[in-house]
């Protein structure tokens, strides 16, 4: 349990995980065997064959990380995924009855695994160089691809299938390869992020599916236009992925911007002195770990983190800082001032409406009784009689602020205990106690010091 | 279009009769109906879904896409019939006159572009020759060229008689349409290049990335707005305390993006320098309310902690991925240009540029709010002292560019605070950013900072 704890301390390769492990080794296995082959028998049409490799090459140099911190390379898994899918080299130099009218490609899917894998590691020395450390699982994912890819569709080309039937499996292959990068990268980051797989799944799908049709379309135009029109034609039809890639990229940065303002921004009650140094990044993490742990979807993780940091944010409005900054110590009805101005703060961005939510149901008891409700001004009478809890992710940040309003950044494992035992006692009423139960696991696995 | 002048309505009569014409006269005798039916078809979606461009009037469609597609397949007549199918566009909102020129000046850009094609010698290659895409790409490019050109004409012809827009604003934005046209249009060779291949199955593979594309384009945007929103409220929450600082962040940033764009600054460095004026003042929260309650002269200490608060200010946005010019311009934002400022007395060009932007919109500002101590002053005082203090604490450069930018767009000063009823209000009783009432510390007759001009 305390090995992935223990993670930052140590170097990267010591880091995979078992499904990763076993990945890399297939990958790495693939590309022995095709390197060996391509070795015996020699590299046919090495034109094409460089040409596909520098664009492989250059797609890895451009490659980039999506929101949740995924590795993708658009441009080299379409170039290498439209030389699997290749079925000739244009119409010049070709044999009258050719078939399509066009030289046939014949290189094999071992070939294809053995380029790809050269432009992906000629692509990422310069990383290499400028010091940013390769993510072997990423890689090994992306040519694992590739590899099912060719490996279904080369073979197909044999059989002399007429050209429309051609098409159509080229279609199947892509999708199913849409679908098996998915269901590899859930394994992988149920497995990282200890997200249950289902959630996993689900998140990866909404991440990746419009990247993924991306890429498989253009993959099948290279393949085609190639085919039709020779490698010229490959200069021009990577312009759509250029396109897309350009475009997430935008996306990518511009959301990672967003986070790294809130976050910046969330400390502003620290400078000002309302509350400890690095309480609000603190409860963040163990609100993100709690909720994972308690299998919420990466949507409604950012949303928990968002709240998590913006939690304090109403103290701003106070004239002075509470006394040690500590929400969990002052009055209920002053707790629950804090949060309504937080969260009339964020309800000003118009955009976080639902973080809003949050922030201002975390500071209510799990059970909202009658006399919990008593002092609410805002509580119609109706819903007065009916306990109602507070969302998940306001449970969440009530716990999580408690935990760390009483340990602080202390590491000292009997406080923490001492401090879950406390909050034990209170769940119930308080907080929620399956909340309470995903903190304690969630503290378990930290590192001892 | 009710009350369109005379001169317009001519205007498109004429072109549209062209159109016509020109179809009727020519010759669809090797034209393949079924393709133009599925290109027109093509045509139709695209254009029914334009994407948006941040020009108001004008939108840029991916139907510029099968456009080319059909000079290249079609010729020139069957790229005129596609043109006019924009008359039965599915673009709501678009009344009838609109419509059947939009049809005619696409009919006539279809056209002429189809001649440009064959004059130039496109024709007389086909898709599955080999070398078909270097032999092909020069007319192509003639073509496409001659078709944004022929469009952008047209379209700024019947801006210009129905008085909707004056030749300036034209040129500035033809030029963004323009990019926008021709990368589309480009599409169009693409399409035109797999169709003997695969059909209209070319315009899925070409589209549907760039469909995607224009989606995370769109998800950017919103995220963009979303993080501009969330900026500016976490910014006023940092001043809600203050009662007469509430609205600075907003308005420094506004000013300094006056600023800015008067001296002709790069889109990028404008929207960092947005930022970087909505967070100036963000380390003040660092500052201990006492000192900025505190009436009469303050101490050494308390000075200092003033003082300090661009730096703390750089301390909490650090780590947001800006442009490192934006958190230059929040440290740096009270250094004179006579070295006297703080936190480092940078003087003259050593203070980045940003920096002496923002101070001139901050001291602007705070002239023209009221403070506890002395009502607003009126945008005539303030743009006074801003003259008095040229040079010394201010760049003269900046201060020009500003006062031109007030000139053309004039400022609007924050409604008179009005504090509640109750005593228990805390105001604050100095304010750093005011260059006409400096910060009084005692010990010190005269701030060294102020000697040189009094």
């Amino acid at each position: 349990m305390s090995g992935h704890g223990r993670a930052r301390e140590r170097a990267a390769w010591q880091t995979i995980d078992s499904g990763q492990l076993l990945l890399i080794a297939t990958a790495g296995l693939f590309v022995v065997v095709a390197i060996a082959h391509v070795a015996a028998v020699g590299l046919r049409q090495p034109n094409i064959a460089i040409i596909f490799g520098v664009l492989i090459a250059l797609g890895e140099l451009f490659r980039m990380v999506m929101p949740g911190n995924r590795e993708v390379a658009p441009i080299a898994s379409a170039g290498a995924m439209g030389y699997a899918l290749l079925v000739g080299v244009g119409p010049e130099g070709a044999p009258p009855d050719a078939r399509l009218g066009v030289v046939a490609a014949d290189h094999s899917a071992l070939q294809v695994v053995a380029v790809t894998a050269v432009g992906m590691l000629i692509g990422s020395l310069p990383h290499i160089a400028v010091g940013r450390s390769p993510r072997p699982d990423a890689m090994a994912r992306r040519l694992f691809n590739v590899a099912v890819v060719a490996l279904c569709f080369r073979p197909v080309l044999s059989f002399d299938l007429p050209w429309q039937l051609v098409l159509a499996v080229m279609g199947v292959v892509v999708i199913a390869s849409c679908f098996t990068d998915v269901l590899i990268a859930a394994v992988i980051r149920a497995e990282a992020v200890r997200a249950r797989f289902g959630i996993a799944l689900r998140d990866e799908a909404e991440a990746k599916m419009a990247l993924c049709a991306a890429t498989s379309a253009t993959a099948m135009l290279i393949a085609v236009a190639t085919t039709a029109m020779g490698e010229a034609a490959l200069l021009i039809f990577t312009v759509p992925i250029l396109v897309t890639q350009f475009a997430f990229r935008r996306y990518a940065g511009i959301r990672a911007t967003y986070l790294q303002t809130v976050r910046a921004l969330s400390r502003v009650t620290e400078v000002g002195g309302y509350v400890e140094t690095g309480h609000s990044r603190r409860v963040s993490q163990l609100a993100v770990a709690m909720g994972r742990e308690l299998g919420m979807s990466e949507e409604e993780l950012l949303e928990l983190e968002y709240a998590a940091l913006m939690h304090d944010i109403g103290q701003l409005s106070l004239g002075d800082p509470i006394p040690g900054g500590a929400t969990v110590l002052a009055s209920p009805a002053e707790q629950r001032r804090i949060a309504e101005l937080g969260a009339e703060v964020i309800k000003q961005t118009g955009v976080l409406d639902r973080v809003a939510h949050i922030v201002q149901l975390s500071s209510h008891p799990y059970r909202t009784g009658r006399e919990a409700r008593a002092d609410d001004p805002s509580g119609d009478s109706a819903g007065a009689d009916r306990p109602v809890p507070p969302p998940l992710a306001g449970r969440i940040i009530k716990v999580a602020n408690a935990y760390d309003d009483l340990v602080g950044d202390s590491s000292d494992r009997d406080r923490g205990a001492a401090v879950l035992e406390r909050l034990r006692l209170d769940s119930a009423a308080e907080y929620d106690p399956t909340v309470v139960e995903a903190l304690s696991r969630v503290v378990d696995r930290r590192p001892r010091q | 279009m009710r009350g369109l002048p005379l001169a317009a309505w001519a205007y498109v009569c004429g072109v549209v009769a062209l159109a016509a014409g020109l179809i009727a006269t020519s010759s669809f005798a090797d034209i393949d109906w079924d393709q133009l039916a599925v290109l027109a078809l093509l045509f139709l979606i695209c254009d029914s879904a334009p994407a948006r461009l941040n020009v108001a009037r004008a939108r840029v469609s991916m139907s510029f896409a099968a456009s080319l597609a059909s000079v290249v397949l079609l010729g020139p007549s069957g790229a005129a019939l596609l043109g006019f199918c924009a008359v039965v566009t599915g673009q709501r909102f678009f009344a009838p006159v609109k419509r059947v020129f939009n049809g005619g000046q696409l009919a006539l850009c279809g056209f002429i572009a189809g001649t440009v094609f064959e004059l130039l010698g496109g024709d007389r290659f086909h898709p599955e020759q080999a070398r078909w895409v270097e032999n092909v790409i020069g007319p192509f490019l003639g073509a496409l060229v001659t078709f944004v050109l022929v469009n952008l004409t047209l379209m700024g012809g019947v801006l210009l008689l129905a008085r909707q827009a004056t030749p300036r604003e034209l040129l500035h934005e033809s030029g963004r349409l323009a990019v926008g046209c021709l990368g589309y249009g480009m599409v169009g060779l693409l399409i035109a290049g797999l169709w003997p291949r695969v059909g209209p199955f070319a315009a899925v593979l070409v589209l549907l990335p760039l469909l995607i594309a224009r989606w995370a384009m769109d998800q950017a945007y919103v995220q963009q707005q979303a993080h501009a929103a969330t900026l500016a409220a976490l910014c006023q929450a940092v001043e809600t305390k203050d009662y007469y600082t509430r609205g600075h962040s907003e308005r420094v940033s506004r000013g300094s993006v006056m600023i800015a764009q008067e001296i002709g600054m790069r889109a990028d460095r404008v929207e960092a320098i947005r930022y970087a004026g909505m967070l100036h003042d963000v380390g003040k929260l660092g500052v201990p309310t006492k000192v900025l309650q505190k009436n009469g002269p303050m101490t050494e200490e308390e000075f200092a902690a003033i003082q300090l608060h661009p730096m703390r200010g750089l301390e909490i946005v650090r780590e947001i991925g800006f442009l490192d010019e934006a958190l230059a311009g929040i440290m740096h934002h009270h250094e004179k240009m006579n070295g006297r400022g703080y936190p480092m007395g940078l003087a003259g060009d050593e203070i980045p540029e940003f920096a002496r932007v923002i101070a001139v919109a901050d001291a602007f500002d705070s002239m023209t709010s009221t403070r506890s101590y002395r009502p607003a002053r009126s945008v005539d005082e303030a743009v006074a002292e801003l003259r008095r203090c040229m040079g010394d604490h201010f760049d003269p450069e900046i201060v020009e560019a500003f006062l031109r930018a007030l000139d053309r767009d004039p400022w609007v000063p924050p409604d008179p605070v009005v504090l509640p009823d109750d005593d228990v209000v805390e105001t604050t009783r100095q304010d750093h950013d005011d260059p006409s009432a400096p910060l009084r510390v005692a010990g010190d007759e005269v701030r060294p900072s102020d000697e040189v001009r009094r």
